[in-house]
């Protein structure tokens, strides 16, 4: 994406590196004028509209159609149906691999949940095809949906989350309860999600014989062209996809989905480009969602406040027809130092299109149960929430006792609290009073993300005018990846970042992986950091080994790379600039390629998470119910902060979606029909720029030297985490009702 | 979308003959008119846009001191205009907490008072709802109701009419001006909308073709500024409906109140005036015991439709908080927060 016109901020302050500023968004002037070209922008001469019908029952078999109906409606080309629709190379049902997932495409006419395709209308205009599809009058044969998380047996799944065991434990939980002075046992729920990224998930597919050219926002553009070239039995490189940007992902745009394909289809089976965008209320279903959760967590502590035993449960649902398992019981992995942990998990199906990742998949479901169980034992234990939590800290990973890579957490709390002013916070709850009355809370929650890393592979040349170049097919949903990559992609080849082309967004650049796991930023930044290595090496072999250059022989000195230049380790009077190194081995340009992966080794040796402590503060109506988030203060600890800018917005957005979590969201699932019955931005709510207080975000230094080369953990949802409980624990200190049902609502506060 | 004829008349007589047709209906901002047909919840024939009708976007003060209100005055218009704030300063704070910005500065008061419920079984066109198809039941009675009626549901219906404007409106005797075929006539708002009964498809008592063209305060509304209040909880600080909201109006005179004026918001199918309420208030001092009886009484018929009766409690509680504020006085300014009980948190910033 060369093309576009990416902006640095005017004047960076440049204190000898490009990592550690706070630059603004380069793509953000594109944005804010309106030239980024998002998906559904493209539309390539000769396109037409597609629209998809959905069912209204969530489960069943569609009988009839009136397909003749909406075909005389002026302006549809075709409907596309189970009956009439291009052949696919492969079942779209088929598990090729463990990352993926069954889409509905058309492929018979059973119903396995509400708002699934039934049907695509293709017409010459969207209201058309919309009206197309409004004349398709389905009918059905209807069963009776199954909803909840009592809709059947349950049973205990094979894995939980990506592979991970459904029980594990440490010690003997049983023995640990009972030999407790205290015990907990409370059970917490929380409600189905919804990703509701702005950007709908949108698709602009055009053929060219057997070439396949797609707009589309996708977290993992290689995988996506991976799916799509074997479901159309096509090579990869056939295949073009270009998603320079995402309006949000949060993980629904990390796999393509059925209606991604459906497009596909569309403008096969009427040999023209077709754009296909979700309707809002369409993203209820075929794009995944956050399962909903029953968690039931039995705490021990001793007569100190030390926990004896963590027991946490997590009933969740996955969809009638595949699987995926919320791994909500294993947030307690990692934070607290109970000498027995059991965690374990069951599940029932239900008509729901499968639930799937959404920003922190299980730390955020299980964080908000855990943060408030400890919250409840750190009451009972007549303790103050921080005191107890250092009373329980973790020096070692208490699943595994393994160490950490790195672990600033201590910090986390002692920085947090100083700034938010814990220290005055009474122990017991509704003690706290404002000018008007209202009633104050305070409440706390520790925050805990996996450093993960999957592969990438980046390319770097350095060319004739001494500038670089970077290629990666990054994923930028508006975290910053543009930004972020590219001060590392500078620093890697010695540039300013003015000086660097840094090439991203399109399938046909280097494999970035995926943007998920909060592994971005490290997992394309250690390609990216290696490539540049690589270049820079070449580079300096070319000068170290050409008599003429003043680095000639400076190849056991070694050379530094900098501002353009290499210079002699051991002697910095002696450089060259890149232009000159190259222009006397009269070449173009010097290319590399390097490749970012974890490194299992330092996996099996330490536990590798990063950490926070969200503090909070709310105010509720004594008598109203209503809850209002005053104040929130994040310490986080994620190893190396690449753009501190953009971490903070990270940050901050994942505290604003923990406080969404703990007041806020809810799909609410009609009980009979199993149709979400607020599929809409009006009614499933979010907090709204007027719920969100002035936020303060603490980064942490830390240091990891063995995460990655860089020592970046990621701070993509690790915000989430934390918040949530933090804001839930302040709502008891301010009410002294504890509310486990979530979103806290407004009549479990009138008491 | 349903094709459909657009029509734009010249004057309200043209508009009225336009929209008297079957299958015809009239659009204002269309902030909720639009959403209903691209949901295909509504599928006119032919919209008569009312839009371009010279002199209905006047806020003007007649001969015997009443107000009237032209039907396309925007919501943020009316809000904003200072002299309308000073003298109904609930009608104001209700506005301003209705919707979002950008919906007020769109939406119209003819609108406004015809806006749709927003039973989501309503928008759900896979769900019966005797709105929809009369005498084809109602999917919300067993549904997810915790936000539906307490007051003057039927079996057949019990969604709530969803409009803040309308609270302090019927609170304080607004008339509602009317163009029909028949020329004009005139309704109070409290006699506009209609309860749902067995008929709940029929939601006002406009007939084919009846435009709004103004709502009028009379002259004794201006008489409760000084004590006037509208409290509404919600869900999230803005851009939501009302749990349970409530205007309250007072006329102090010697230290007692010599008129009152109650209504609820989000109660019922209707902006719900509080009569009796009002009828205790009268003669006696501000006291918190005549608030309590004051909300027993307001909602002494209430019972819930369904996993609501929260909703009758909080009621009480926000009648008994709504006129305590009203006693208090008026603000000086509207809160930063309106209607909100943090209307008084510091640092708040408008919405």
């Amino acid at each position: 994406m060369s093309e576009l016109n990416l902006t640095s901020a005017p004047a960076h302050l440049r204190h000898g590196s490009n990592i550690g500023q706070p630059l603004t968004r380069r793509d953000g002037i594109l944005k804010v004028t309106g030239q980024a070209s998002y998906a559904a922008d493209n539309h390539p001469p000769g396109m037409l509209f597609a629209v998809m019908a959905v069912s209204s029952i969530a489960r069943g078999r569609v009988v009839s159609l009136d397909v003749a109906a909406a075909k005389r409606h002026p302006g549809v080309i075709d409907v596309m149906t189970p009956d009439h629709k291009p052949e696919l190379a492969i079942d779209p049902d088929l598990k090729t691999n463990p990352f993926v997932f069954r889409m509905e495409v058309l492929q018979s006419n059973d119903i396995r949940y509400a708002n699934q395709a039934i049907a695509v209308v293709i017409a010459e205009t969207l209201e058309a095809a919309t009206e197309g599809a409004a004349q398709l009058a389905p009918r059905y044969e209807v069963q009776p949906a199954l909803v909840g998380l009592d809709a059947g047996e349950s049973f205990v799944p094979p894995v939980v989350g990506v592979g991970n065991p459904t029980e594990s434990h440490r010690g003997d939980v049983e023995a640990g309860l009972a030999a407790a002075d205290k015990q907990i046992d409370a059970t917490y729920e929380t409600p189905p999600q919804y990703h509701n990224a702005m950007e709908p998930h949108a698709i602009v597919a055009r053929w060219e014989g057997d070439k396949l050219f797609l707009d589309t926002p996708s977290q993992a553009m290689v995988m996506a062209r991976a799916r799509v070239a074997e479901l159309f039995g096509l090579a990869p490189e056939k295949i073009h996809i270009r998603s320079p940007f995402l309006g949000g992902g949060f993980g629904s745009k990390g796999f393509l989905t059925g209606p991604q394909i459906l497009g596909v289809m569309a403008a096969k089976l009427v040999g023209r480009p077709v754009k296909l965008v979700l309707r809002r209320e369409q993203m209820y279903g075929p794009v995944g969602h956050r399962a909903p959760t029953r968690q039931r967590l039995r705490l021990g502590a001793d007569g100190e406040g030390r926990l004896t035993a963590l027991d946490h449960h997590a009933r969740t649902v996955s969809s009638t027809f595949d699987d995926f398992y919320e791994p909500a019981a294993d947030a307690s992995h990692t934070l607290y130092a109970a000498p027995a942990i059991r965690t374990s998990h069951d599940a029932v199906r239900v008509n729901t299109g499968t639930p799937l990742f959404m920003r922190a998949p299980g730390e955020a479901t299980g964080s908000i149960a855990l943060e408030s169980a400890i919250d409840e034992m750190a009451w009972a234990c007549g303790m103050d929430p921080l005191a107890f939590r250092l009373k329980n800290y973790a020096e070692v990973e208490p699943m595994t006792g393994r160490p950490f890579s790195s672990k600033a957490l201590r910090a986390c709390y002692e920085q947090g609290a100083a700034r938010f002013g814990w220290a005055k916070r009474p122990l017991q709850p509704r003690q706290m009073r404002d000018d008007a009355g209202l009633l104050v809370g305070w409440g706390m929650g520790t925050a805990t993300f996996p450093a993960l890393m999957f592969q990438a592979e980046a390319r770097a040349a350095i060319r004739r005018d001494g500038s670089g170049v970077m290629e990666i097919g990054a994923h930028d949903m508006g975290q910053g990846a543009w930004t972020a990559l590219a001060q590392i992609a500078a620093d890697s080849v010695g540039l300013d970042i003015d000086r660097l082309d840094f090439r991203s967004g399109t399938s046909d650049l280097p494999d970035a992986g995926i943007a998920g796991g909060s592994a971005h930023t490290a997992t394309a930044g250690a390609a990216i950091h290696s490539a540049g290595a690589a270049v820079i090496g070449k580079l300096a072999d070319l000068a170290t080994s050409d008599e003429r250059s003043p680095l000639f022989g400076a190849g056991n000195a070694g050379v530094i790379a900098r501002d353009g230049r290499l210079i002699r380790r051991d002697d910095e009077s002696r450089s060259e600039s890149y232009a000159e190194i190259l222009a006397r081995a009269g070449v173009a340009e010097v290319e590399a390629r390097g490749t970012g992966a974890p490194n299992p080794a330092a996996m099996e040796q330490y536990a590798m998470h990063a950490h926070g402590a969200v503090f909070a503060e709310v105010k509720v109506d004594p008598e109203l119910g209503q809850v209002r988030l005053t104040r929130m203060i994040g310490a986080f600890a994620a190893g190396r902060i690449v753009n501190p800018r953009m971490v903070q917005s990270q940050l901050f957005g994942g505290m604003i979606w923990g406080m969404s979590f703990a007041l806020h969201e809810a799909a609410i699932t009609d009980r009979r029909s199993g149709r979400i019955m607020n599929a809409n931005l009006g009614e499933y709510h979010i907090p709204v720029n007027a719920d969100v207080p002035p936020l303060d975000v603490i980064t942490v230094e830390e240091h990891d030297p063995h995460v990655n080369a860089l020592g970046i953990k990621g701070v993509g949802e690790i915000g989430i985490t934390g918040s949530a409980g933090a804001v839930a624990n302040a709502v008891w200190h301010a009410t002294g009702v504890r509310v486990r049902d979530f979103p806290i609502r407004i009549e479990e506060l009138l008491t | 979308m349903k094709p459909f004829d657009y029509v734009r008349p010249a004057t309200v007589t043209e508009a009225v003959a336009a929209a008297a047709q079957p299958g015809a209906v009239y659009l204002a901002a269309g902030t909720n008119l639009l959403d209903l047909m691209k949901g295909g919840i509504s599928r006119p024939d032919r919209l008569v846009d009312v839009t371009r009708l010279d002199g209905l976007d006047q806020i003007e003060t007649l001969a015997d001191g009443s107000l009237r209100i032209g039907a396309l005055v925007r919501n943020a218009d009316l809000a904003h205009d200072a002299e309308f704030a000073r003298s109904y300063p609930a009608v104001a704070e209700a506005l301003l907490s209705g919707a979002s910005a950008q919906l007020r500065n769109a939406a119209t008061v003819g609108g406004n008072l015809l806006q749709r419920t927003r039973c989501a079984y309503f928008y759900d066109t896979a769900s019966r709802c005797n709105k929809q198809a009369p005498g084809s039941g109602c999917d919300a009675r067993d549904g997810d109701n915790r936000s539906h009626a307490v007051l003057g549901w039927s079996e057949s219906c019990i969604a709530t009419h969803p409009s803040d404007f309308c609270v302090p409106l019927v609170a304080l005797d607004a008339i509602v001006e009317i163009e029909g075929r028949g020329g004009r006539r005139e309704v109070a708002l409290d006699e506009l909308h209609r309860l749902p009964g067995d008929a709940p498809e029929r939601e006002s008592v406009l007939e084919p073709g009846d435009l709004i063209v103004a709502v009028r305060l009379p002259p004794a509304a201006r008489g409760f500024a000084a004590h006037a209040r509208y409290l509404k909880v919600r869900e999230r600080t803005s851009y939501a409906f009302a749990v349970v909201s409530a205007a309250a109006a007072l006329r102090i005179e010697n230290g007692r109140i010599a008129q009152a004026r109650l209504a609820l918001g989000g109660v019922a199918a209707k902006p719900w005036r509080a009569r009796a309420a009002e009828d205790v208030l009268k003669g006696v001092a501000p006291t918190a015991d005549a608030f309590q009886e004051a909300a027993r009484r307001a909602l002494e018929s209430a019972k819930p439709s369904g996993d609501n009766a929260f909703k009758i409690e909080l009621a009480r509680r926000i009648v008994v908080r709504a006129l305590t504020l009203a006693a208090a006085g008026t603000p000086v300014r509207i809160p930063a927060l309106p209607a909100s009980p943090f209307a008084s948190t510091s640092g708040a910033v408008h919405v």
